[in-house]
């Protein structure tokens, strides 16, 4: 199997092009540094995104806290974690780094808040 | 009126204007102010709440809060201060006197020694590229609904077309997929991509959400809610294939066609402008053609990264301090940056020489994407820098780094294709 994975570590977004089969990479070109080299052989094998989004917060109408996943999450999970998110309200004050969602959907990651509410 | 007397006054809270005044701070000014006109700092990243910032700079990938809050704590922590829900009205660039109307004061008029402008860029709206169509409600630029999307809880609408493949239209398709949403399809007029790669990647091919390439919105319709665009092809001379147009059903439309920056103040200020980029033109200190007068960020040119905004704006942090301190040094001769083949801009525009010789990165866009380009900075004949790069693109800032010790005249920057 060959694949073309565009590197999206850093703006210039290198053409990687991986040959391998059932996630073995036995040739690997057209990376611009060596992070561009282990994104695709990563992506080569498993599809991996950091996941945003907001949540409410109590009392508030118009204002919401902004969190992340602490680590890129598998990427078919994402729509499912946001299922879970979308249930979720938080009582401030909330300081950057709090865990909203303990890890979510059993990923082993957590969901924290990315801003401090007071 | 209020009477305030500061070192260095920055007009301005975003990414742009916490690192100048955190470097100003740094480079020993003791009085550092920041006018902010929001009731927070942050800037436009406060609703930038996704990845991608701080990759060059960190080495990690932040959200916008967690970048900027990076530099709101320096700032806290180096005693700068603030005003916040405080609107600059005027820059009086001979007086050095900046005036705000401010919540707290009333009008205030604060006294310095040097002025850094950094007041970011606004949205160009659908008036300034012209669709024709009614008015419905259901139509967005893509950075207000990411406002209201992201800081006020307001959803603004269930089947989306973007027009424009900017960074922010594919973010917001991403932004409104996961809220439920359904983006039918993202319109670019070009026959590339006006945005980063990588967010074509995550945002778009993630969804599986198509792009058109050279495409065009030729009509809105819909009388109190938008309910459809027509959609078509354009030839060579961007105009539209109408045999080819198709209605696309939706209730929004977001426009994401491109920033300028916000100069309005400048201009009243009789700064030099540059009619390429919409900013002030700056030297490699980011000083104006006003002295003392200094400006930083998307206010001077669009960056599509805020880490070459750090960086940048703490040149202009550095030298605003060094000038209020009387401590720049004494210029010798300025050049000019000349953009070559494939050059569509260079900042900053002219080098200001001195006795010391110092290195200097030119950032420049390219007008067109180009495969396997070589980047060269030279003076009359003689190459003074030179780099590889696999490829350019007009959506990529490229850059260059120079020492002045080897500039002997005006500098001209060029994009040669390589084999
Ligand atoms: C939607 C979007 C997505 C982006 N995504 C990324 C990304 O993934 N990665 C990345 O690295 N970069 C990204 N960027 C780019 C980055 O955010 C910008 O380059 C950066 O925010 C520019 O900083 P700035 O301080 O110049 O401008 P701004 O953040 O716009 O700040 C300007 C500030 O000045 C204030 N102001 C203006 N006029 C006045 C006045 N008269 N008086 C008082 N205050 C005033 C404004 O209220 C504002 O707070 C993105 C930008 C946008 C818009
Ligand atoms: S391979 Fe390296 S240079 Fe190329 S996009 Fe990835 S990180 Fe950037």
């Amino acid at each position: 199997m060959k694949k073309d994975i565009i590197c999206t570590i850093c703006p210039k977004g290198c053409t990687v092009t991986v040959e391998g089969e059932a996630g073995a990479v036995t040739s690997i070109t057209g990376f611009g540094c060596k992070r561009g080299q282990e994104y695709a052989t990563a992506e080569f094998t498993s599809h991996v995104r950091i996941l945003t989004t907001t949540v409410k917060i109590e009392g508030r109408d118009s204002d919401l806290l902004p969190v992340r996943s602490s680590r890129p999450l598998p990427k078919e999970k994402i729509l499912d974690c946001m299922a879970v998110i979308k249930e979720v309200s938080v009582k401030a004050p909330v300081s950057q780094y709090d865990v909203i969602v303990e890890n979510i959907c059993g990923t082993g990651i957590d969901i924290v808040a990315t801003k401090t509410m007071q | 009126m209020y009477n305030m007397k500061y070192d260095v006054v920055v007009v301005g809270g975003g990414p742009a204007g916490l690192a100048a005044a955190v470097s100003a701070k740094e480079e020993g000014a003791e009085k550092v102010l920041i006018i902010e006109r929001d009731n927070a700092l942050g800037g436009i990243l406060q609703q930038c709440i996704h990845p991608g910032f701080g990759l060059t700079r960190f080495k990690e990938e932040l959200t916008g809060p967690e970048y900027y809050s990076r530099f709101t704590e320096k700032a806290d922590a180096l005693g700068v201060e603030y005003l916040l829900n405080s609107m600059v009205l005027e820059v009086n660039t001979e007086a050095k006197q900046v005036i705000c109307t401010s919540g707290e004061y009333g009008m205030v008029c604060v006294t310095c020694g040097s002025i850094v402008l950094a007041m970011g860029c606004r949205e160009r709206t659908r008036a300034g590229i012209v669709v024709p169509g009614t008015r419905p409600a259901g139509l967005y630029t893509a950075g207000s609904a990411q406002r209201l999307v992201n800081r006020q809880n307001i959803m603004v609408g269930k089947k989306v077309v973007i027009l424009g493949s900017g960074d922010i239209g594919m973010i917001m398709a991403r932004r409104m997929t996961l809220e439920g949403a359904e983006v039918v399809m993202v319109v670019e007029l070009m026959d590339y991509l006006a945005g980063l790669t990588r967010n074509r990647v995550q945002c778009l091919d993630d969804f599986g959400i198509p792009l058109k390439l050279a495409h065009t919105i030729t009509k809105i319709e819909g009388n109190e809610r938008v309910t459809g665009v027509y959609v078509a092809p354009v030839d060579e001379n961007k105009k539209p294939i109408l045999e080819q147009e198709e209605f696309v059903p939706c209730d929004t439309v977001l426009f994401s066609v491109g920033l300028i920056p916000e100069n309005e103040l400048s201009k009243k200020a009789s700064i030099a402008i540059s009619p390429v980029t919409n900013g002030p033109i700056v030297n490699q200190h980011m000083q104006t053609s006003s002295e003392g007068v200094f400006a930083c960020g998307n206010v001077v040119h669009v960056n599509d990264l805020v880490d070459n905004v750090s960086s940048e704006s703490e040149t202009a942090g550095k030298f605003a301090a060094r000038y209020a301190m009387g401590n720049i040094p004494a210029e010798t001769k300025t050049v000019t940056c000349k953009t070559g083949r494939n050059v569509r801009y260079i900042c900053p525009h002219t080098i200001s020489l001195s006795k010391e010789a110092e290195t200097v990165d030119l950032y420049f866009r390219v007008l067109m994407p180009e495969m396997g380009a070589k980047l060269v900075a030279k003076c009359g004949d003689e190459v003074i820098a030179q780099k590889k790069e696999i490829k350019v693109n007009p959506g990529e800032m490229n850059h260059i780094t120079v020492n002045t010790g080897k500039i002997t005249g005006d500098l001209t920057v060029e994009v040669i294709k390589e084999d």
